[in-house]
């Protein structure tokens, strides 16, 4: 049989500041396949995240995370990356002086798919294009006054110079206009192979989302509800959403229960 | 009036600066260094030259530039000028040339100020005369370049630079030193005066060897609806530079932009601040530094803003990162208010590079070094306005040159 997971997350328990914030997380995710991450404000979803990109501040005491069969629990973020994640951010830093057109050049560099040099290779300008932003534009201090729309454009520009084999999207449709989100949605089904027949997909993400509009857009496998650090229940995306917006997400994580 | 001049001098010559260590001037060779043969054109000088004038903006080609002076040591050994709204040559042949010059000699910096501007009205400085003549604007610049040719020398240099009436001027002045020096001095006395109506825009990129003394006196006076714009790059490792330029915004719509980028590299002291004193009605002044401390550097910024006139408005901004533990960034911003209605502000912040931003970087494949050094030459990359188009580019250029070894 062809192996087809990409990420497997067992048994993860995460600190910040000497306070544990996630643990018994375990999560499998294939190749081709989208899960839905949810849960209240301040149940750990960016916490999940951060960990698994290795920022210093979430410390793993317990667990491992393996990403194409690899333990990348102790490696780098710049090492994570350049094995194949990738992430979009609710709210990135702006960066003085570096212009989001010199980081897409960046970014597809690194992958090896053009040379570094002054000039966007033509996929770039024809995405920047797609999404919306003018040749001026990416003259701009990469996240400085964007507006919440614009900062999502650039996140997910940035993931498709970048190409990563899995990526993490963070509220990637909150303050986004609906038009903005379709838009958006459509870029995301490219960056997930979801142009692909299931079977012959390759990318994978994970997705939070507050209103789960964007997954009107973007189908999901899976849903996975975390409460207070732990995954409180999973399964299908469509069913969950429809218990949280009539029950709550207690009401929620209580059905799971009963299933 | 002349005489009073080498009285006060005389009187200032062992007169220590306000601020930055004390040179001694026996530690060097004056005006007995070695003379240098005068050329026609920047494209004569030797390939090895070309390439450090070129660090400093300096273009031996020549093109896009109205003009072209090199001074090296204490001989004026290029002076050209393409343009017709222009005169460009060296002081002495101006003085020479117009009875008046002297009287614009030491108006804007006052001759005793210290031991550095006593010596120069003393000796018999090099240096250049630049005039734009009245209802012109040149959009080349004049490029102007101090060298320093040998070891142990003590350039002197006196600028008069002159904007009639309704003229428009831009220079480019890059200062460096031959590949043999490694210890040398350098004092400049720059003089501008704007008349009614004129414009300046003048862009300096020093690049010295690493036990090089610079103490340049910089001075400007500006008449009504004047503009007068100083960018200043220092990037390189230097021993000491100790500058505090003054501009008087006397006249009424007089305004003043002074930027700086700092960088300091190995043990280089910079102390580098900017002043104006703001009497003209409605007069501005707006001051910009960039500073970054390596190794282990000390960098000074200053910026004093004096109002002495109502509506007149000022702002100074100074940010700092400070990259090792044994560097140091120093921010003194000075405000004082002697008017009604005026408005005067400072923002300074000194820290690290943010780690947030470093870690954004990372996630998108940059190794933490890449991310740093990104961000760095990010942080010191300003924008510099007020530049006609083709100048803005090359002057982008200059800073991105100037920064890619921060």
């Amino acid at each position: 049989m062809v192996v087809r997971l990409l990420l497997e997350i067992t048994d993860l328990a995460v600190e910040v500041s000497g306070k544990e914030i996630l643990s018994d997380i375990d999560l499998y995710i294939d190749k081709g396949e989208t899960h839905v991450l949810l849960g209240p404000n301040g149940s750990g979803k960016s916490t999940l995240f951060m960990s698994m990109l290795g920022f210093p501040k979430y410390k793993v005491i317990r667990g491992e995370i393996l990403f194409k069969g690899e333990d990348i629990t102790n490696m780098t973020t710049t090492e994570r990356v350049q094995l194949g994640l990738g992430v979009s951010f609710q709210n990135p830093p702006a960066i003085r002086g570096v212009k989001l057109k010199d980081l897409l050049n960046i970014e597809s560099s690194k992958n090896g798919t053009k040379p570094v040099s002054e000039e966007l290779s033509p996929e770039t300008v024809a995405l920047a294009d797609k999404l919306k932003f003018s040749d001026q534009f990416l003259e701009r201090d990469v996240n400085l006054g964007f507006s919440g729309g614009e900062v999502k454009r650039s996140e997910i520009l940035q993931l498709l110079a970048q190409k990563p084999d899995f990526i993490m999207f963070d509220e990637p449709d909150s303050g986004v206009d609906i038009e903005n989100v379709e838009l958006l949605a459509e870029e995301i089904n490219v960056l997930l192979d979801k142009d692909k027949k299931p079977g012959l997909r390759e990318k994978s993400g994970l997705l939070i989302t507050h209103l789960g509009y964007i997954l009107n857009f973007v189908g999901a496998n899976t849903a996975h509800v975390l409460m207070d650090g732990k995954i409180a229940c999973s399964g299908d995306p469509t069913e969950i959403l429809e218990d949280i917006r009539k029950e709550g997400f207690k009401g929620c994580v209580q059905c799971c229960g009963i299933h | 009036m002349l005489r009073n001049t080498l009285e006060r001098a005389e009187k200032a010559k062992k007169k220590k600066a306000a601020l930055g260590e004390d040179i001694d001037f026996e530690n060097f060779e004056g005006e007995e260094a070695g003379e240098h043969e005068e050329i026609e054109s920047l494209k004569d000088l030797s390939d090895k030259n070309k390439k450090s004038l070129l660090k400093v903006g300096v273009d031996a080609s020549e093109t896009g530039r109205a003009g072209s002076f090199l001074q090296i040591d204490q001989s004026k050994v290029c002076s050209n000028c393409k343009s017709e709204a222009i005169e460009l040559m060296g002081l002495q042949q101006a003085i020479k040339k117009y009875d008046w010059v002297k009287d614009y000699m030491w108006n804007a910096v006052p001759v005793d100020t210290d031991k550095y501007t006593a010596k120069t009205a003393l000796g018999e400085p090099g240096g250049y005369f630049i005039r734009s003549l009245p209802n012109t604007k040149e959009v080349f610049p004049i490029q102007a370049c101090m060298f320093i040719g040998d070891e142990k020398v003590a350039q002197t240099a006196h600028n008069i630079i002159i904007a009639e009436e309704n003229s428009e001027l831009h220079i480019i002045t890059g200062c460096s030193t031959g590949d043999d020096v490694q210890s040398a001095m350098h004092v400049g006395v720059s003089e501008f005066y704007l008349k009614k109506g004129a414009k300046i825009t003048f862009t300096m990129v020093h690049n010295w060897a690493e036990q090089v003394e610079v103490r340049p006196r910089t001075g400007v006076i500006l008449n009504d609806d004047t503009t007068y714009i100083s960018n200043y790059i220092l990037t390189s490792p230097v021993n000491t530079i100790q500058t505090y330029p003054t501009a008087y915004c006397q006249g009424e719509n007089s305004k003043v932009v002074f930027q700086s980028i700092l960088g300091g590299q190995k043990d280089s002291i910079l102390d580098a601040g900017s002043r104006a004193i703001l009497t003209g009605k409605n007069s501005s002044a707006e001051m910009i530094t960039r500073a970054v401390s390596k190794d282990e550097s000390q960098i000074y910024t200053r910026g004093h803003l004096a109002g002495k006139s109502p509506d007149v408005r000022g702002h100074l901004e100074c940010m700092g990162l400070v990259l090792s533990d044994d560097s140091l960034i120093y921010s003194v911003p000075e405000l004082e208010g002697s008017s009604t209605d005026l408005e005067l502000s400072h923002e300074a912040a000194v820290g690290k590079i943010a780690e947030e931003e470093v870690l954004y970087l990372m996630s998108r494949g940059l190794t933490e070094d890449e991310a740093a050094s990104m961000i760095v030459k990010g942080f010191l990359s300003m924008d510099i306005a007020g530049l006609p188009p083709e100048l803005a580019a090359e002057t982008k250029k200059m800073i991105d040159q100037s920064i890619q070894g921060m």
